[in-house]
C-alpha cells in the first residue's frame, strides 16, 4: 500500500472522495431496493465497485469541461455533485427529474455539470466525446472531453473511427476506460483475451492509432488520481488524447441483470466483512474500493472510524431524504410528453 | 432579379455562412464539398482555402465525423457535415437517429445539438443500388430531425441559411441533377423559414405535391399538360418536418385531384405518408382517388433502361396526373 502521503492528497480531499463514494455506494444499493419494492420499471445498470476510479477520476476536472457517459452513468452524476434526490425522480420517471422525466438511468443529463448528454449505446459517446474536444480545440476554451466508457464499447466500430479522428487532429480529450469485468461474468475476463474481443490488453486499440494509453488499478482511488491528474495536465498542455484502462472487479450482486444487495455497506463492514453472505464475503473482503478506501484513510491518520461513521451515517440520511423526494415528485402530465421534441 | 444555377447559389450561401458565423465548421472531403461528383465541385476550392481552419477533410469514418460534428454542435459549433451521397448516412446512422436525434428531447430540453447534415439523395444515374437511396422517409420517422427538401436555386440558399441558424440536428437533402436548374436568386441575404411550403406553379385542375428534383420534373410536365387544358398546381413542401400542411390542404380543398410525386421507394416513403394525411383531413374534397409517383419497391438497378424503368419518371407523372384529371 502506498503512503497516503505520496500522493500529496489534502485531509480534506479524502475525506470529500470517501463521502461522494459512499453517497453512490448507498445511492444505489437504496436504488435496488426502490426497483425491488416496484417503484420503477426497466433494466438499469449501477455503479457498485468503481466508486473508486469515478470519484477521484472526476476530481481533476475543471468545472466546465465536457463529460459524457454512458447508461451506468450514476456514480459519475454523484461524483461531480449532482442532487441524488433529482437522479431518484429522473430514474422513477417522475416530473423533477433532471430530463423531467424523458431520460430514466441511461440518460441522465446534468448540463450544468457537464453531463450534456448520455447515451445508452455503450459506444455512442465516443464520437460525441471526441466531437466536444473538437470544439474546445477549435474555440480554445482550454476545456477538455471526458469520455467514460466500458470495455464493451470498445467493440463498437464507433472506438476505432473516434480513436484515428481525434489522434490525427491531437484533439484534447480522455477516453476513460472502466473495465469491471476482471474476474467477473463479464464480457471481457480481465486475465487475457475475453471471448469477445481480441485485443488484449485493451491498451493495445487506441495505441495503434498512436493514443498513449495505460492501465490503472480502479479499486485504488490514490492510483486513480495520480494517472488521471498527470494525463489530464498532458492534454491541457495540448499534447492530444489519452487512454486509460480502469480494472475493477464486478460486485457480484450485479452478476444477474437483476441485481440484490446482499449487506448494506457501512464503515464496520471494511474491518468485519462477516454481515455479508458467504457467497459475497471475498468481494467485500478483497476487491470493494470503498471499503479499502476507507481502510486506508483509517490506516493513514486522516480520520477516525467513528468520523467516517459519522460521515457515512450522513450519506445514509441524504440518500433516505433523496428516496423520499423522488416518491413524492408527481409524475409529468402527460402532454409533457410531446414537448422538449425540437429546440 | 439575378439569376444563378442552383449549384451557384448553393455555394453561395455556404460562403456567406461560413463568413458570418465563426463557429460554422464545414466537414467535407476538400475536393468534393457540397457538390458531389459534379464538374462544378471545382468551385468548392476557393471556398475551402477561404477558411482553412473550418473545411475540414475527415477520414473516411462516417459513424465518427458526424458523431463528432454532433458532440461538437452540443460543445457550441454550428457544424455542417456533407455526407456527400445519402447512401453514406447509413454508415452514421447510430449517430444521427438515435444521438442527435434524441438528445434535446431525453435530455429534457437541456442540450441542443445544432448540427445539419447534408446529403445528395436519389437516382443520379449509373448509381445503382448502393449510391441511389432517398432516406427521407426513414429519417421521417425519427422524431427531433428537421428534414429540408430544396428544389430551386433561391430554395437551396434561403433554406441553408436556416438549416445553419436552426438550434435542431437538421437534414438537408437535395439532388444532384438539380445543380444546372436556373432561377431568380435574391441579391439579399433572405434565409427561408421552415414549415413554409410553396406553389410553384398555380392550376385549377390537379395539386401534384412534389418534392426536390420531382418539383422540376412536375413543373415540366405541367407545362405540357397545360396545351392539353389540363391545369396542375404544384405545391412544393421545401421542408417534410416541420410541414406546411395547411398550404396542401388549402390546394387539395381548390381542385379536389391529387398526385404525390417523391423518389423514395412507395412503401411507407414521404409519398405513402402525404396521403395518408390528406386522406384523413380532405377524404369528402376529393373528387377522384390519390394518386402517388415514386421509385418502384425494388433495390436501384444499375443499367439506364432499368433505372428509368423504376423512377417516377416524366411519363409515369404525366400518367397520374391525366388519371387523376379524368
Amino acid at each position: 500500500m502506498d503512503p497516503i502521503d505520496q500522493a500529496h492528497q489534502s485531509r480534506e480531499w479524502l475525506i470529500e472522495s470517501c463521502r461522494r463514494m459512499l453517497l453512490i455506494r448507498h445511492f444505489e444499493e437504496t436504488l435496488i431496493g426502490l426497483q425491488n419494492q416496484g417503484h420503477f420499471a426497466g433494466h438499469y445498470h449501477v455503479y457498485i465497485g468503481q466508486e473508486a476510479t469515478g470519484v477521484p477520476a472526476l476530481s481533476c476536472l475543471a468545472p466546465d469541461d465536457h463529460i459524457f457517459t454512458t447508461h451506468r452513468n450514476h456514480g459519475h452524476l454523484l461524483a461531480r455533485g449532482a442532487e441524488p434526490g433529482r437522479m431518484y425522480a429522473e430514474i422513477l420517471g417522475r416530473r423533477d427529474g433532471y430530463n423531467k422525466g424523458k431520460g430514466g438511468t441511461f440518460h441522465i443529463a446534468a448540463s450544468h455539470l457537464g453531463f450534456h448528454h448520455t447515451s445508452g449505446i455503450v459506444g455512442g459517446i465516443i464520437p460525441l466525446a471526441t466531437g466536444a474536444a473538437y470544439a474546445a480545440k477549435a474555440r480554445k476554451t482550454g476545456q477538455i472531453a471526458v469520455c467514460l466508457i466500458g470495455d464493451g464499447a470498445l467493440e463498437e466500430g464507433a472506438a476505432p473511427e473516434s480513436f484515428n479522428i481525434a489522434s490525427l487532429w491531437k484533439l484534447p480529450v480522455l477516453y476513460l476506460c472502466e473495465n469491471n469485468g476482471k474476474y467477473g461474468a463479464g464480457r471481457a475476463l480481465g486475465a487475457a483475451q475475453s471471448f469477445s474481443m481480441a485485443a488484449y490488453p485493451l491498451t493495445d486499440l487506441p495505441k495503434v492509432y498512436k493514443i498513449p494509453a495505460q492501465q490503472v488499478d480502479g479499486t485504488d482511488a490514490l492510483a486513480v488520481y495520480r494517472v488521471v491528474s498527470e494525463v489530464v495536465g498532458k492534454i491541457r498542455q495540448g499534447q492530444g488524447p489519452q487512454f486509460i484502462e480502469t480494472h475493477t472487479v464486478r460486485w457480484p450482486g450485479s452478476e444477474s441483470n437483476w441485481p440484490v444487495v446482499p449487506v448494506v455497506t457501512s464503515v464496520d463492514l471494511a474491518w468485519d466483512a462477516s454481515a455479508a453472505p458467504e457467497k459475497f464475503r471475498d468481494w467485500y473482503r478483497a476487491s470493494d474500493p470503498v471499503l479499502a478506501f476507507i481502510r486506508k484513510i483509517v490506516e493513514a491518520g486522516a480520520a477516525t472510524r467513528a468520523q467516517l461513521a459519522e460521515i457515512d451515517a450522513q450519506a445514509v440520511d441524504l440518500i433516505d431524504r433523496a428516496a423520499k423526494f423522488a416518491l413524492a415528485s408527481p409524475f409529468p402530465e402527460p402532454q409533457e410528453a410531446l414537448t422538449d421534441v425540437f429546440a | 432579379m439575378r439569376e444563378l444555377a442552383y449549384y451557384e447559389a448553393k455555394l453561395e450561401g455556404l460562403r456567406e455562412i461560413l463568413a458570418a458565423d465563426e463557429r460554422v465548421h464545414f466537414i467535407t472531403e476538400i475536393a468534393t464539398g457540397f457538390l458531389g461528383l459534379s464538374p462544378h465541385r471545382v468551385h468548392f476550392r476557393q471556398i475551402a482555402s477561404s477558411f482553412p481552419d473550418r473545411v475540414i477533410a475527415p477520414p473516411i469514418s462516417e459513424l465518427a465525423f458526424c458523431g463528432v460534428a454532433i458532440g461538437a454542435a452540443m460543445a457550441g459549433l454550428r457544424p455542417i457535415v456533407d455526407l456527400i451521397t445519402a447512401s453514406f448516412a447509413f454508415e452514421a446512422w447510430p449517430q444521427i437517429v438515435n444521438e442527435a436525434a434524441n438528445a434535446f428531447y431525453m435530455s429534457g430540453g437541456q442540450t441542443r445539438a445544432p448540427v445539419v447534415f447534408h446529403l445528395l439523395h436519389g437516382l443520379r444515374g449509373a448509381g445503382a443500388a448502393q449510391h441511389s437511396h432517398s432516406p427521407q422517409a426513414m429519417l421521417w420517422n425519427c422524431p427531433g430531425l428537421k428534414i429540408v427538401l430544396p428544389s430551386s436555386p433561391r430554395d437551396v440558399k434561403g433554406l441553408l441559411k436556416t438549416a445553419a441558424a436552426s438550434d435542431s440536428p437538421t437534414v438537408f437533402i437535395d439532388h444532384v441533377l438539380l445543380f444546372e436548374y436556373r432561377g431568380s436568386v435574391p441579391e439579399n441575404d433572405e434565409a427561408i423559414p421552415f414549415g413554409q411550403a410553396e406553389i410553384k406553379r398555380s392550376g385549377a385542375d390537379v395539386t401534384v405535391v412534389a418534392t426536390s428534383l420531382m418539383v422540376q420534373r412536375s413543373l415540366a410536365v405541367a407545362e405540357r399538360l397545360a396545351k392539353d387544358g389540363i391545369q396542375v398546381e404544384v405545391v412544393d413542401p421545401r421542408t417534410i418536418v416541420p410541414l406546411d400542411f395547411d398550404t396542401i390542404m388549402g390546394s387539395v380543398e381548390k381542385t379536389g385531384r391529387v398526385v404525390v410525386v417523391d423518389e423514395c421507394h412507395q412503401s411507407c416513403g414521404v409519398a405513402a405518408e402525404l396521403v395518408a394525411r390528406i386522406a384523413e383531413a380532405g377524404f369528402d374534397k376529393l373528387k377522384a382517388p390519390i394518386r402517388r409517383v415514386v421509385t418502384l419497391d425494388v433495390p436501384i438497378p444499375f443499367s439506364p433502361r432499368l433505372e428509368e424503368f423504376v423512377s417516377p419518371s416524366e411519363a409515369r407523372i404525366a400518367e397520374a396526373i391525366r388519371a387523376a384529371a379524368r
